[in-house]
């Protein structure tokens, strides 16, 4: 998600048909195209952008995307593409003005892994070539989710007669080495990107992890099946290629038995919630009566508290927390990293600023939308109008006021369409700000990361006071004998082991919070980077984007205006 | 808005016969007056001319709706085949009844009406249309508040004869409902169009309206999207911060450039389309006034000769009544003539202005089209021009 994506490509295609356009004959059907078609490979690309807002255009040259083509980011298109089209149409693109216009592309494409996108933050200029920065031939994965299938659930049914639930397609293309093979596919059903979530969320905590697709379980049951289905295909296939963005979890263990291996996902010890209550169940007597191990095992402690398995320890880090929050002493380690704490107010801010950015970006949307949709029924009412007085014409002026009537209905369709067009692009270009927004719950979450990895230390360095006083008291009781208490000494020397186990315990939490204070500090510099890259190209875009079609629409205006400048006030 | 016209072969004044007559009016200066609900809009008339019945060569006077409602009504009266020009609508919804806006439509819409009857050949040589420009305020309060129609004072005769013939014909002689109605197929052809015209001019308006509406959405979505760039802008700093800011102020200014374009848009695209449809509808009116004219004309024809054959049967049977009935046949025959008179010009008017309506519609719809085309090109220009001036700084922060 990080990545930025090519709107250049996109653009190619668009500006290709001026002429198409302005050939336009009036008494088709408007979305007839196909008197004008040029041979030009992007010319398929163009019709489905320009039929609807959010389109895909898929490439000809990208894999066969089975089934549902709807909406698999058509920006992901694969690299090597080169629109031999578009060369041909050099003299429909852009008028002059343009050409002031040309940028390089961006430098920080070097800097970043691209992953089968192509080389992001093209000016539009590159509709004529798709030059590629030279990092882009490097590594890359490329995930498509498709073909999804009703399948009947035949195991642990608890509902006789079966479930049935839908599987998908997972296709995956690669360069990279560890994967050991270039393409391959497997079939995974929701449930087991939910596993794949939670297995991530376990294993790199403190990293910014791209949020998973919600369950949606109401508008599972309240949409149309073919409908909800779609929709999840659409968000499965943009987590797991955001996933497969970030440079860290790209490589992980977890994602690529997700990929690579068929059947069921494998499942750690206790995933199911019942055997997980079970698990804490069994423990908790043991663990209140103080008797066995009362000490959390120190390979438990890299992991948060959990509610089942852990329920003694959920009680201590409360315990701890409150202390921390209303206690008059401060904990013994405290978030002292001043820099991370304004960090995260700043994080906070960031976050509600996108917030409302994202929502204003809607809304002029819309405006937009609104605006291109009611130009073109002026134009369509103005074409009735034209068509009428043709045909009832008993004065020339008639005539004459038609023809004017044409040109401006002309006109006005034509305004119409580039609004659309506009809009789509407007559309692709503002969704960072959404995306970043969406990206914001994961640094959510490693921040938490932190604070619970954080409390678990504390935790652990208070009881290992709580400890350490008991073991004084009892030495100091104990020395008071003369020979010695052969219980005491006994409970001396167990105490002695708990506090050795419960340092080890501590001595692993520190680390493991050291780590995620480590992989948050990592985090926040790839963001800052990335979304500076990011929103640099989503501006530049943005306006090239507006820029562009403010001039043809400009154009098509300017030719009405010159049309009917007879009629202008003169001095008569 | 004042027009000069020089008009042609109209009023020509005996005492200089090298200057040419001109009438050319203004109306300006809207001015609320009085209070609450009976608060209204007041507009100084400034009339400029040499015609030999007006205070020349300049006279200004103060008038409101109602009075130009009585001009147009007293027009329509007298100068029955001529379509009068259109007013602007009567109520206005009570919220924007003064709002600036609506102020200045209806003053300009004002001043084309009085314009176009001070252009028209016939009209403008109308008692009515001297009264109104020329008379104090109290006398022109008097005549708006007259009684019309039956009360006139014109020769009530004939008009008396016409309504009676109305009555008993329609009860007596015709016996069915169904209207008298011409069987002209060009006629027929006309009204066709007419009616149909509305309709399409109509839709054509609405959509106009909508687009005024849709630049002034878009002009405040990009006020609401520019202020929030502006915030994230702070948010973000350093250069990243400041590409988000002017951005922000950007879409600002184009916000207000968007407001200004649907004002110009109202005024000088949909207007002129709203006084293109009150136009069809008062030659609809016209059209309903030929109807009437051609149904009394063929009424009274009936009646006349109904009484020339009772004539003859009195004169036959030698009855004292001969002389009353000889008297009411001649009666008739005039009034029969009159009405064949007024039909028949009502129908030559209609035809000449059939042609200069035409005429005058593909101008002001080719000027209004010039201006829409030249205001969208306008538009588009500023929106191109804000953007492009971004993207140095844009290059610049990417090169950095």
């Amino acid at each position: 998600m990080m990545g930025s994506e090519n709107q250049g490509f996109e653009e190619a295609h668009l500006f290709a048909s001026r002429e198409e356009m302005e050939n336009l004959v009036l008494d088709e059907p408007l979305s007839n195209h196909t008197n004008n078609h040029q041979n030009n490979n992007s010319y398929s690309n163009y019709r489905s952008a320009t039929s609807s807002l959010s389109d895909t255009t898929h490439h000809p040259l990208s894999p066969p995307i089975l089934a549902t083509p709807a909406e698999s980011d058509p920006l992901l298109s694969p690299p090597l593409y080169r629109n031999p089209g578009a060369s041909d149409n050099h003299s429909y693109i852009e008028p002059p003005s343009y050409a002031d216009v040309i940028f390089s592309p961006f430098d920080e494409n070097s800097v970043k892994e691209i992953n089968g996108l192509d080389s992001p933050s093209q000016s539009s200029e590159s509709s004529l070539s798709l030059s590629r920065s030279p990092s882009s031939s490097s590594d890359y994965i490329k995930i498509t989710v498709s073909n999804p299938k009703k399948e009947q659930d035949t195991t642990n049914s608890l509902v006789p007669g079966g479930n049935t639930y839908y599987t998908y397609l997972i296709t995956t293309r690669t360069n990279i080495p560890e994967f050991g093979s270039s393409e391959f596919s497997v079939r995974r059903r929701f449930r087991d990107v939910v596993t794949l979530s939670d297995r991530l969320a376990e294993a790199y905590r403190g990293f910014f992890i791209p949020p998973r697709p919600d369950k949606n379980v109401v508008e599972s049951q309240v949409m149309q099946k073919q409908e909800f289905v779609e929709q999840r295909r659409v968000a499965l296939e943009k987590y797991l290629r955001r996933l497969a963005e970030h440079p860290v979890i790209r490589l992980s263990d977890e994602l690529k038995v997700f990929l690579q291996v068929d059947g069921r996902l494998p499942l750690p010890t206790s995933t199911d919630v019942a055997s997980r209550m079970l698990d804490g169940a069994v423990k908790l007597p043991k663990q209140l009566f103080g008797e066995g191990n009362a000490v959390v095992a120190p390979q438990e402690v890299v992991q948060p508290a959990k509610g089942g398995r852990d329920l003694l320890r959920l009680f201590k880090e409360l315990r701890q927390s409150v202390a921390n929050d209303w206690g008059g002493t401060k904990p013994p380690v405290v978030e002292e990293d001043k820099l991370f704490m304004e960090k995260k107010e700043w994080i906070n801010d960031l976050e509600q600023q996108l917030s409302n950015a994202s929502q204003q970006a809607e809304g002029l949307v819309k405006a937009q939308q609104d605006m291109g949709e009611t130009m073109g029924e002026l134009g369509l009412a103005f074409i009735k109008l034209t068509k009428f007085e043709n045909e009832e014409a008993m004065f020339n002026s008639q005539r004459a006021r038609a023809t004017d009537m044409k040109c401006l209905a002309t006109a006005a369709v034509k305004a119409s369409r580039f609004y659309r067009e506009l809009n789509a692009q407007t559309v692709k270009h503002l969704d960072t700000l959404h995306e970043y927004l969406g990206l914001m719950l994961a640094v959510h979450g490693a921040f938490s990361d932190r604070s619970s990895a954080l409390l678990t230390v504390q935790t652990l360095l208070s009881e290992l006071s709580t400890l350490h006083s008991r073991a004084e008291k009892l030495e100091a009781a104990s020395s008071k004998i003369f020979g010695g208490d052969k219980s005491r000494i006994r409970k001396i020397d167990e105490l002695k082991e708990t506090i050795r186990a419960t340092e080890d315990a501590k001595n692993v939490a520190i680390r493991e919070y050291e780590r995620i204070k480590e992989n948050n500090k990592c985090e926040l510099e790839r963001l800052d980077k990335e979304r500076r890259a990011d929103f640099l190209n989503m501006l530049k875009g943005f306006v090239v984007n507006q820029v562009g079609y403010a001039e043809k629409i400009s154009n098509v205006w300017a030719k009405v205006a010159e049309e009917t400048s007879g009629y202008a006030k003169d001095s008569s | 808005m004042e027009q000069q016209r020089s008009l042609s072969g109209s009023g020509q004044s005996p005492r200089s016969p090298s200057s040419q007559p001109y009438l050319s009016v203004s109306v300006t200066d809207p001015v609320k007056l009085g209070n609450g609900v009976q608060a209204y809009i007041s507009y100084r008339v400034i009339t400029k001319t040499n015609f030999p019945d007006y205070q020349g060569p300049e006279k200004i006077v103060i008038r409101r709706y109602s009075d130009f409602v009585w001009l147009r009504d007293r027009l329509f009266e007298k100068y029955k085949g001529v379509f009068i020009p259109p007013l602007p609508e009567k109520s206005a919804v009570e919220k924007f009844r003064f709002s600036a806006e609506f102020i200045e439509m209806r003053r300009q819409a004002l001043d084309v009406f009085v314009n176009r009857i001070a252009s028209h050949s016939e009209l403008q040589q109308s008692d009515e249309l001297r009264t109104f420009l020329q008379a104090d305020e109290d006398t022109m309060e008097r005549m708006r508040s007259q009684e019309t129609g039956i009360f006139k004072k014109k020769p009530a005769d004939l008009m008396q004869i016409f309504k009676d013939v109305q009555s008993r014909v329609s009860d007596v002689v015709l016996g069915k409902e169904k209207p008298v109605e011409e069987s002209n197929p060009e006629y027929e052809k006309l009204k066709h169009y007419i009616f149909e015209l509305e309709n399409h001019l109509a839709e054509a308006q609405k959509h106009a309206y909508r687009l005024v509406k849709r630049h002034r959405e878009l002009g405040q979505s990009l006020s609401d999207f520019g202020k929030a760039a502006k915030l994230l802008g702070a948010c973000e700093g350093q250069d990243l911060g400041k590409a988000f800011s002017e951005l922000g102020a950007k879409s600002e200014t184009l916000s207000i450039r968007l407001q200004k374009e649907a004002h110009q848009l109202l005024m000088n695209f949909e207007e002129p389309l709203k006084d293109y449809v009150r136009a069809v509808q008062s030659i609809k009116a016209t059209i309903g006034e030929r109807a009437n004219a051609f149904r009394q004309q063929c009424e009274l024809a009936e009646t006349m000769k109904l009484k020339e054959i009772n004539l003859d049967k009195l004169m036959l049977t030698r009855s004292d009544r001969v002389g009353e009935a000889e008297h009411e046949y001649k009666e008739l025959k005039a009034a029969s003539e009159e009405a064949t008179r007024r039909f028949e010009t009502i129908v030559r008017l209609m035809n000449e202005e059939i042609v200069r309506f035409q005429e005058q519609k593909t101008q002001d719809m080719g000027l209004a089209f010039y201006e829409f085309a030249k205001g969208q090109a306008r538009l588009a220009n500023s929106i191109a021009d804000a953007w492009r001036s971004l993207l140095p700084k844009l290059e610049a922060c990417s090169a950095a």
